[in-house]
């Protein structure tokens, strides 16, 4: 997927949990992309983050660190 | 028309908490209050002559065919009118009353053709004759050179059944079929006494150009063959019939297949049909010509290059080609670089079975179905607020509702039977509250029309939805025991305080939504206190980037006035196809096994470990256009689809193109060659659902069976090819016979764990969840608790789409379907129901048309920032202005070349419903229809063979049509 796609799509899930209080809206959009991403895409977005994350929403960063964390990669 | 099966109890079943009991001819019969004597005779099995009553419509009391003596009572009353008294004494036998019969049918026969038959005994399908049979009416005293209609021309218009004035005895049997049964109140009858006659009230006076939407049902009303089935003129009365389930939408109507040898003579919508009460649309009676037709691939094909002609081949050489392929990719790039797509046209047995196949032989969750591009968003909604991705009531549960919400649905075209259900009890006093860009033709139609209707601007759904549930508790309307005692409070309690935020005020929406706020609140005023309240939804809801947004939205305005767990109310998508529900039930999804279980769930994988003998993949897979991407990025190499047309279904398909093109081994399973199947390298060829056993499950969650009533030509039933791949692969997939595939599924699936074809065929049909608890399955869900436990509200944020007009494209198109035609048409196009629909065609409003000097029939381009295409034109009010429409069931059209790839944020289902398009005058083809018009030709050609296929529709109609001689079908 080009990045701008996953960008995109990456954001509005942020955009949805953002309604939510903080912490909820974090591990919202972290669980929902854990849930439903197919590895080669999470690793896709965790790159993308390690890279500087342009344009990323600030949840969609949080959660690609703690995908990060969980898969082990260096950060 | 009486079928080869059911008896006709002559006028409709009644309910009643007070039981009658009289006697008929000396027995004692007992029946509820309100029922005719006709119907307590025939139910007790002493039959009444009748001609102008049938069960499925109200009684008449024309034809007097029907009197009998009862006790006390003078004359001969018609038992067909007389509702049963208790102790009542009735005798339908006596040397009066046939005498009487006798003289009716005399009358009748003066005046009919086929009075020469009753001699040869050679009644076929006419009542009347039947009954001049049985009463031994063998002379006619009156003068058949008088008053007559013999001469009468047959209306033949239809191309699927025949109006022979001449036959007709004016008993209204359609007439009453047409405004009862289906309500479209096409039929009249004409002029008085013997001038009488029925007509489709038109100026050409002819069936195909009236308001006739061939559904069928005065064909199957009629006595006399008066109205007949062409198929019955030409091959003669069925012998025999095979009940099974319609393979179109999903209503999932009941048929008996009335067959000749193995050849379906007609299809007849069974009565005990829970699903349809033995209705049905002319797509399920009339379209099934295609599994006839000589587009059909009977042998299996394989090719090195999608460039190449495709060669026959053996099954083994087939499957050796295949293996090899799979095997190859699999060595070099690893399982994930193989996947599957499961049809919603296939049984749930072979869905599950490709899934079974992706997972336990492919070895990766690389699974999808298209619900991706349709209902997915529902399973996503339903499931986080109710806990379970379904509908939650049957469909008699309308016959309860008084206020009806139907929201991006378009049941008359798209349900037609269930639309039909919706109708009637609209007419008997329901209140409807339509919300679509578009005047459906429920918002106004013979004796139906909407109370409101909120006519969006698309891509707005959410901001509507949320001003709904802001008039609701702004006002004090919500149902708070409900909410308290059945859902979750400090949920509710974060909704309640978002919702009530200004944003959501519809005062405050009008400016997305284009709808008033006056009338938004009127709205939600009748849903929350006119009653039971109903919401009924289609991909109008589904196919949006807040898609899944939007079905909370719905499920939390239901929990929130108490419109849930009860007949009469509920949340319920109405599915496309025939098999949607099912194939999301059976695992199709990338991220879950059957029955809606996390693929991460250890305790899950367990069981499939178990039963299947393989370790499974913990990680959710791709989803089509995670798919897709891969492809095009060299990570994803092979693909099983079955029963899928992704090219033409899907969303951009210039990028589905470049993906399947970057493929090494594209497997394709289906009937005909599809769009796909262009890009494919094996072609393995499918079966009918007239050439298989199994089950559809619709959209109120019922297990159909289908029935096989031949073999498939190409020799073996889709869930046959697929365990061949499997064993060709290796892999130990041994089934006999589809239930023992249910029987695995109901081993492993808590919902279907009661489920059995024993069942089935005991019951009719099940409705899951079928198990312990529910042992004869569940009509309406959420009665005491929800599957979750309590009702869980989500806030539902208005996030405006990306895709917005603007200068350059300033229209919004949205796409939908019409009743004619099916999906992506590959059905339908190879029927005569091409006469009805022959082409996509861009409805717009009058105003649009003007100022870019566009009429009804105008070659334009739709051009998006996607791309470009090129359709006629229809100029309509239906519209609203800014916002254009077309259907999608023509490949030459190729909608989805404009469509883009903007989708749900949960569940990526495309936006097809929302694109920014500019349109314009032009004559030629736009340039991707033409290289599709050049290389589809190329990219199908079989060795040896000329050409598989017609060049069809817009192609061919640019050519042959100009512009003035054009007209818009309706
Ligand atoms: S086919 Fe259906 S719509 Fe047409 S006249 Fe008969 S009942 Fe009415
Ligand atoms: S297409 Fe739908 S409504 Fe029509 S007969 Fe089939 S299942 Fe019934
Ligand atoms: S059947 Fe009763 S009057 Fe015709």
């Amino acid at each position: 997927m080009d990045d701008e796609k996953m960008v995109r799509q990456a954001n509005q899930i942020a955009q949805y949990f953002s309604a939510y209080p903080e912490d909820r809206a974090k591990e919202g959009v972290r669980g929902h992309i854990r849930k439903f991403w197919e590895p080669r895409m999470r690793t896709q977005l965790i790159n993308y983050a390690g890279a500087g994350g342009e344009g990323l929403h600030p949840l969609v960063l949080w959660a690609a660190t703690q995908l990060q964390d969980e898969a082990g990669q260096p950060v | 028309m009486a079928s080869v099966n059911p008896i006709n109890y002559g006028t409709p079943r009644r309910e009643s908490d007070t039981q009658v009991t009289l006697e008929i001819d000396g027995r004692s019969v007992t029946v509820p209050a309100g029922t005719s004597v006709m119907r307590a005779a025939i139910e007790s099995g002493i039959d009444v002559p009748k001609l102008c009553a049938s069960d499925n419509v109200e009684p008449f009391g024309s034809c007097r065919l029907c009197l009998v003596e009862i006790e006390g009572k003078r004359g001969y009353p018609a038992s067909c009118t007389t509702e049963v008294a208790e102790g009542m004494e009735v005798r339908t036998v006596s040397d009066k009353l046939n005498q009487l019969r006798r003289g009716v049918i005399e009358l009748y026969l003066s005046d009919h053709p086929g009075a020469s038959k009753v001699e040869t005994g050679d009644v076929g399908d006419d009542e009347l004759l039947r009954l001049a049979r049985d009463l031994d009416v063998r002379e006619v005293r009156y003068d058949k050179e008088g008053r007559n209609h013999q001469d009468a021309v047959i209306d033949d218009s239809n191309p699927y059944f025949d109006f022979d004035s001449s036959r007709c005895i004016v008993c209204s049997r359609c007439v009453r079929a047409c405004d009862e049964v289906q309500g479209t109140f096409a039929l009249t009858v004409d002029g008085r006494g013997f001038a009488s006659m029925i007509s489709a009230g038109t100026d050409s006076d002819d069936f195909l150009n009236s308001e006739c939407v061939s559904c069928g049902a005065c064909v199957q009303a009629c006595p006399t063959e008066a109205l007949v089935e062409k198929n019955v003129v030409e091959q003669g009365m069925p012998e025999r019939s095979v009940t099974t389930t319609c393979a179109y939408c999903g209503v999932g109507c009941s048929f008996n297949a009335e067959l000749k040898g193995d050849e379906v003579v007609r299809m007849v919508p069974a009565k005990e049909g829970k699903a349809n009460h033995g209705h049905s649309c002319v797509k399920g009676r009339f379209a099934w010509g295609y599994t006839n037709h000589p587009d059909r691939i009977t042998k299996p094909m394989v090719r090195d290059k999608i460039t190449d002609p495709w060669r026959e081949v053996s099954w083994d050489e087939a499957m050796s080609f295949a293996v090899e392929r799979i095997n190859g990719i699999r060595d070099k790039h690893g399982s994930t670089a193989l996947g599957a797509i499961t049809s919603s046209r296939c049984t749930n047995e072979e869905t599950y079975l490709v899934q079974k196949m992706a997972r336990a032989v492919f070895g990766t969750n690389n699974v999808d179905t298209c619900a991706r591009v349709c209902h997915s968003p529902t399973g996503y909604g339903l499931n986080s607020t109710f806990g379970t991705s379904a509908g939650t009531q049957d469909f008699d549960s309308v016959e309860k509702s008084d206020v009806m919400l139907v929201i991006g649905a378009n049941p008359t075209d798209a349900h037609p039977v269930f639309a039909s259900q919706m109708k009637k009890r609209l007419r008997e006093g329901a209140r409807l509250i339509v919300v679509d860009p578009r005047a459906i033709d429920l918002v106004r139609s013979p004796h139906v029309a909407a109370e409101h209707h909120l006519q969006l601007q698309p891509g707005t759904n959410v901001a509507l939805v949320n001003a709904l549930a802001h008039t609701v508790l702004a006002e004090g309307l919500e149902n708070r025991a409900f909410v308290e005692q059945r859902c979750d409070v400090e949920e509710y309690d974060a909704w309640r305080e978002f919702i009530l935020r200004e944003e959501n005020s519809p005062e405050h929406t009008a400016q997305y939504t284009g709808v008033p706020a006056d009338a938004l609140r009127e709205a939600a005023r009748l849903y929350a206190t006119g009653g039971n309240a109903a919401i009924y939804y289609g991909l109008g809801v589904t196919e949006h980037s807040q898609g899944s947004t939007m079905v909370m939205g719905m499920a939390n305005i239901a929990m929130a006035t108490g419109n849930i767990g009860r007949p009469g109310v509920g949340v319920n998508p109405l599915r496309g196809q025939n098999n949607v529900q099912g194939s999301c039930d059976m695992g199709s999804f990338p991220h879950e096994l059957p029955g809606y279980r996390h693929i991460s769930d250890q305790g899950v994988r367990d069981i499939y470990e178990a039963e299947w003998g393989v370790k499974l993949d913990d990680e959710p897979g791709l989803r089509i256009p995670n798919m897709i991407d891969a492809a095009t990025g060299g990570t994803f190499k092979a693909l099983y689809v079955q029963g899928e047309d992704i090219l033409q279904s899907d969303p951009n398909i210039k990028h589905i193109a470049a993906g399947l093109a970057a493929m090494e081994c594209v497997i394709i399973q289906d009937i005909f060659l599809n769009e796909t199947a262009s890009y494919a390298h094996v072609f393995l060829p499918g079966s009918t659902f007239l050439e298989k056993d199994g089950t559809f499950t619709n959209a109120e969650r019922r297990i159909n069976r289908v029935r096989k009533i031949r073999t498939a030509p190409g020799g073996y039933a889709d869930w046959e090819v697929t365990q061949m791949l499997a064993q060709a692969l290796g892999y130990p997939m041994n089934y006999g016979h589809p239930s023992e595939i249910m029987d695995e599924i109901a081993r492993t699936t808590p919902t279907f764990r009661g489920v059995s074809f024993d069942k089935i065929d005991a019951l009719g049909s099940v409705q899951w969840p079928c198990n312990d608890e529910h042992p004869e399955g569940t009509p309406v869900m959420h009665v005491d608790n929800f599957v979750r436990g309590k009702g869980k509200f989500m806030l539902t944020p208005f996030v405006p789409t990306d895709e917005r007009a603007n200068r350059r494209f300033p229209l919004l198109l949205t796409t939908g379907r019409i009743l004619s035609q099916y999906n992506v048409g590959a059905q339908t196009r190879r029927t005569a129901n091409r006469l009805w629909h022959a082409e996509d065609w861009l409805e717009l409003h009058p105003s649009d048309a003007e100022v870019r000097g566009i009429k009804d029939g105008t070659l334009v381009a739709v051009a998006s920032r996607m791309g470009e295409t090129t359709l006629r034109a229809k100029v309509s009010e239906r519209m609203t202005p800014g916002v254009v429409y077309t259907t999608f069931h023509f490949p030459e059209t190729a909608a989805n070349v404009i469509t883009t790839e903007y989708s749900d944020w949960a569940t990526e289902c495309p936006e097809y419903k929302v694109t920014a398009v500019e349109v314009r005058p032009c004559n030629t083809l736009s340039e991707w229809q033409r290289r599709y018009m050049d290389t589809r030709d190329q990219m199908q050609r079989i060795e040896g063979n000329q050409s598989v296929r017609a060049p069809d529709t817009v192609a061919a109609s640019v050519e042959e049509a100009s512009d003035d001689d054009w007209e818009p079908a309706e």
